[in-house]
């Protein structure tokens, strides 16, 4: 059984379809993982037991009926508590929500299950996805499985741990300022931010509605590329959902090759405040891909400079709006309903309760942003940076096929090191905030530990929206090329828990 | 840009709904100084005449046709009602005792 | 409630000169929300016609109705604004419970219309121009009934309770720009304007904009400046006027109360404030303490709308003739007097006797019964004409019935009481209830020589050249046959056989 949890997701669906495992063995071993180290990764929020068994069974059974199954049939998962699922509860690791229910399933929880996806449960995360640490979950942080006293990344901290601790093969991810690839970063894990608008968003609770996008997790790029494909695709219940074919993840994934790729070093993305191990590891990426026939362009994207600025407006000031429906009327948790008071004292006693830190410092920042005097030094401005940054990248792109950088500037720091500090924890977004503000794609992968705290760093390839498949492209031939030198999966080398 | 005081807080509070108390108001006053100090730079760019980017995705013109699609039920659109009564939402008095 | 002297009407508008804005919420017809697909029907149980989406659950989207777009357009066009080539959704943001999101999905710098006119027709035929500032899409709130206190208001009220049945039906908002130059006329121009604008929207069959239903609700914005003065005053909204009577008498009021108030050297309080039916009144809406910042932006979840103008275009091509145009076109085509015109536009005839028209009758045999004996039905029933139970066909049924004699007026407005009564169309009326004229020459013949014999001294009046004196004759037979009989045929009769000529 211990083998099935170390299994890919590739793997484990053929090995399924071939009969040498049933998706109830597959799923009871998951199970039986979380159930011994989730007490000390707290990667989970809700484990759906009975409900991952039931869809176990289901895709047992249509085996032996001999219906042809998805590449992905009977592969666990573990789902970002972010999204909506009927009947299962969905807190967006808040106390407003606690207990909520929803009486619907987001379009991709949907997709998961129509391709026979075993969603396992809910993971944990920072509160509406507003954070880099997962300390920010209302139900405690999640720890990271290379150091449980560190990070796990966030705001999918969980989800990026249950894959580090062996808990779950893929996972689903958020990443609306680089939640799902800082946490792949310092989890030794891979995460892909789709092109904005290639997952649906209908049913993934809003933290910021031009920048949120769902994502694939994984612990290996075909995997990653196999989820994407489950889940991406046009959906009528989005209005911002791109109506065009999903690009061929899956064969790029398959068919990984840099020769006489232009790659571009983004300039901008390093110096100051980078964690000098994290820089090695980086160097010796930029060496590995030159190695593999990649041509490397050292390329300049000076508005990036004012990324993390706009995003710190333009988020904010979409959260502030979004997060309004948490009125205590209609769902969610009420306080301070005695009778005597109005509904807008009870709203805002609600909201006061329910709300951490980090969220209402959002939420006032958002208002101070959106109101009348500010709006067009701040939101205006921050829009007008965004225009810019788009053409940086679009200049970038005339040059070159895809750009990299760190994911993060340091390894996964302790818990509770900036947990008072927002600035400093905002500083870890700097290298994935661009490509939100931009819509285009990109993904992190492994390229080693740092050599002076033995932890995981992430390498970014961004690549042109609509052109993700450039990414699993890029990053199928990193990652053979690194697990041949290395041996072994990088993962291997993460203490046992 | 000026500083934030502890009053533009409280009203910020006001408008965002949040009941904060004493310590949070300065608390956040000092935070968001902070932030929107480091953040105010994007004004750099107010005068360059490029435009706004509202949507990371030129699209236009995603409608739907009036189609009538199927509604929750009843009980699914109350079942996270703090408090219903007569299959609707029960809220508390909408305007406070004057 | 605080009592407000009153300066009179005519004094007030001695001294000042009324500025008036008007802001018109239509709620479309669609058949489904604005940005969901939950049905829009009347009726429906409570909570029962909602979504993710019209709730404001998290996580839920919104995509634009189609049809809601398309019936803007059209409203701007026939308002004669300008269509914008791109305009986007914005977020109102402000909380109410009743309104899911908390934020209105609206419009704001970028209304999808702008800049139009709508020219209305004063009672005495004179046009005014009301220049039209923008016409956006919004959506509407959920509805709240509030139980504790006294009657139901808001006020007192224990605790409320929400139906979100209505949160997200469209809405198109309609905004005028400062009405200047009206004068005394200023409350009837605020009347004409939203009637005109009623007709238009059902013209142009994007919504029954029945006022009544809430379907098309008036805010009246109004402000006072001394004669001669160019500044605009200080101006009060009053909220939800909902009937065209109301609109009128809204208008009235406030100008009187900002009269009075700036008569006495006291300043106008920008305020909301609430229109009382009962006596015409308004009242101030609850002060807020600190200015509404509602603090707009893009929606997010929404891509801009970019009307093509092929599309536009195409949609100019169908528009509708404008009623006020078409008015004119059938009060010339039916010879009748502004006055008379506007009579029936009231009543809300025009549609029926067009209607009625078509179906056979001449124009004056429409009118005459719409406007006379139904309108008096109408009238005494407190119904509208359309809601009458009789069609315009068998309204024209009826008239055709009398053009060819077989009815006379007595018998056909006895049809009309039994088709009315649902007794069955006139013609089964007329068989059941036995209404037919009496033309049989021989059964008549019969009665006008009873006639005769039992009136001899008229007879011979009649005999001796006083052909005048007919009349009782034929009233006597009428009274014979009880009515059933073509009076002219009656006196024919007996002047031919008392053998004098008529
Ligand atoms: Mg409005
Ligand atoms: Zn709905």
């Amino acid at each position: 059984m211990a083998d099935l949890i170390k299994l890919t997701a590739a793997e484990t669906a053929a090995k399924i379809a071939a009969g040498e495992v049933t998706a109830v063995e597959v799923t009871e071993a998951h199970l039986a993982r979380i159930e011994a180290v989730d007490e000390k990764v707290h990667a989970f929020l809700h484990v759906d037991r009975e409900g991952a068994l039931a869809q176990a069974r289901a895709v047992d059974a249509k085996r032996e009926r001999g219906e042809k199954l998805g590449p992905l049939a009977g592969v666990p998962l573990a789902l970002k508590d972010i999204f909506t699922t009927e009947g299962i509860p969905t807190t967006v690791g808040s106390k407003i929500l606690e207990g909520w229910i929803p009486p619907y399933d987001a379009t991709v929880t949907k997709r998961l299950k129509a391709a026979d996806v075993v969603i396992l449960g809910k993971t944990n995360m920072d509160e509406f996805a507003m954070g880099s640490s997962t300390e920010n979950s209302a139900y405690g942080p999640t720890g990271n499985p290379w150091d449980l006293t560190r990070i796990p990344g966030g705001s999918g901290g969980g989800s990026s741990a249950a894959l580090a601790a062996y808990e779950a093969p893929l996972a689903i991810g958020t990443d609306t300022g680089g939640s799902i690839r800082q946490p792949a970063a310092v989890t030794g894990t891979v995460g892909v931010k789709p092109t904005y608008g290639a997952v649906s968003r209908y049913g993934m609770v809003a933290f910021s509605s031009s920048l949120d996008q769902g994502g694939p997790c994984a612990r290996t790029v075909l995997d990653a590329a196999l989820l994407h494909e489950a889940i991406a695709g046009h959906d009528e219940l989005d209005s911002t959902s791109i109506d065009a074919p999903v690009p061929p993840v899956v064969e790029a994934a398959r068919n990984g090759d840099v020769k006489g790729m232009r790659v571009g070093v983004v300039k901008e993305f390093s110096g100051e405040g980078y964690q000098a191990g994290v820089m090695q590891r980086f160097n010796e990426s930029v060496e590995l891909l030159r190695e593999l026939g990649a041509e490397i362009v050292e390329i300049s994207c000076p508005s990036f400079d004012l990324a993390l600025s706009a995003y710190y407006l333009i988020a904010p000031s979409e959260c502030s709006s979004n997060l309004a429906r948490f009125d205590a009327m209609r769902y969610g948790l009420r306080v301070g309903d005695d009778g005597t008071r109005s509904a807008e004292d009870v709203t805002a006693l609600t909201r006061e309760a329910g709300f951490g830190p980090e969220v209402k410092r959002r939420v006032m920042l958002g208002t101070y942003a959106l109101s009348s005097g500010y709006y067009d030094a701040y939101y205006g401005s921050a829009q007008k940076v965004r225009t810019l940054i788009t053409q940086d990248f679009e200049k970038a792109f005339e040059q070159v096929d895809v750009l990299i950088s760190p994911t993060t500037p340091t390894t996964a720091f302790p818990i509770g090191e900036r947990a008072d500090d927002p600035m400093a924890m905002y500083l870890a977004d700097l290298c994935t905030i661009p490509t939100n503000l931009a819509g285009n794609a990109a993904m992190s992968l492994p390229c080693g530990l740092a050599p002076e705290d033995g932890l995981p760093v992430g390498l970014q390839i961004i690549a042109p929206a609509m052109a993700d498949d450039r990414l699993y492209k890029v990053g199928a031939a990193v990652e053979a090329a690194f697990t041949a030198r290395w041996g072994h999966p990088l993962l291997e080398e993460a203490p046992s828990l | 840009m000026p500083g934030i005081t502890r009053e533009e807080v409280a009203h910020l509070a006001r408008l965002a709904r949040l009941e904060l108390k004493d310590e949070e108001l300065d608390h956040f006053a000092g935070q968001l100084d902070d932030i929107i100090g480091a953040v105010a730079r994007v004004s750099e760019v107010a005068d360059q005449d490029v435009p706004p980017t509202s949507h990371p995705l030129p699209l236009t013109n995603v409608m739907r046709p009036d189609v009538v699609r199927p509604s929750l039920t009843p009980e699914q659109a109350l079942s996270g009602a703090p408090a219903q009564e007569q299959q609707r939402f029960k809220v508390p008095q909408i305007l406070g005792e004057e | 409630m605080t009592v407000t002297e009153l300066v009179s009407y005519e004094d007030a508008l001695t001294t000042y000169d009324p500025v008036m804005g008007l802001e018109v919420h239509v709620e479309l017809g669609t058949k489904t929300k604005m940005f969901c697909g939950c049905s829009t029907s009347l009726g429906a149980d409570a909570n029962s016609q909602t979504c993710p989406t019209c709730l404001g659950m998290p996580g839920s989207l919104p995509v634009v109705n189609a049809v809601g777009v398309e019936s803007a357009v059209k409203i701007g066009l026939a308002l004669n604004c300008s269509i914008a080539e791109w305009c986007r959704f914005a977020r109102k943001n402000y909380f109410y419970p009743d309104m899911p999101k908390n934020f209105q999905t609206s419009q704001y710098d970028e209304p999808i219309a702008f800049d139009g006119y709508l020219d209305v027709q004063l009672e005495d035929g004179e046009i005014f121009r009301v220049e039209i500032e923008r016409a956006h899409m919004e959506e509407d709130t959920g509805k709240s009934t509030h139980v504790g206190g006294a009657t139901g208001r808001i006020h007192g009220a224990s605790h409320s309770l929400l139906d979100y049945n209505r949160a997200g039906i469209p809405l198109i908002e309609i905004v005028t720009k400062p009405i200047q130059g009206a004068g005394e006329r200023a409350p009837e121009v605020a009347k004409a304007y939203v009637a005109e604008l009623r007709e238009l929207i059902k013209a142009l069959g994007v919504s029954e904009a029945r006022m009544e239903m809430g379907q098309m609700r008036c805010d009246v914005n109004l402000s006072l400046r001394p004669k001669g003065v160019e500044k605009f005053g200080t101006r009060s909204e009053t909220k939800n006027v909902n009937s065209l009577r109301s609109v009128e008498r809204a208008a009235r009021f406030e100008i009187q109360r900002h009269a009075a108030v700036l008569s006495s050297g006291g300043t106008i309080v920008q305020e909301t404030r609430h229109f009382h039916e009962e006596d015409g009144s308004t009242t101030p809406g609850r002060i807020k303490e600190e200015a509404e910042d509602y603090r707009y932006f893009p929606e997010p979840d929404l891509v801009p709308v970019a009307p093509s103008r092929e599309w536009v275009e195409e949609l100019r091509k169908g528009l509708p003739e404008l009623p006020r145009v078409r008015r004119n076109r059938l009060r010339e085509e039916w010879g009748v007097s502004e006055h008379d015109m506007q009579s029936i536009l009231n009543a809300g005839a025009v549609d029926l006797i067009v209607a009625t028209t078509e179906a056979g009758a001449d124009s004056a045999a429409a009118r005459k019964w719409w406007m006379g004996e139904l309108a008096r039905r109408a009238n005494e029933d407190g119904t509208d004409l359309a809601a009458l139970a009789i069609t315009p066909e068998q309204v024209a049924r009826v008239a055709a019935l009398v053009a060819e004699g077989s009815l006379n007026d007595k018998l056909a407005r006895q049809t009309i009481e039994g088709v009315l009564a649902g007794e069955g169309d006139p013609d089964t009326v007329v068989e059941k209830r036995g209404l037919k004229v009496v033309s049989d020459e021989g059964a008549l013949g019969k009665a006008v020589d009873e006639a005769i014999e039992s009136n001899a001294a008229i007879a011979d009046k009649i005999r001796g050249g006083k052909v005048a004196a007919a009349g009782a004759l034929v009233g006597a037979v009428m009274k014979a046959t009880r009515g059933q009989a073509d009076a002219a045929r009656v006196r024919e009769l007996i002047l031919e056989k008392l053998g004098v000529e008529g």
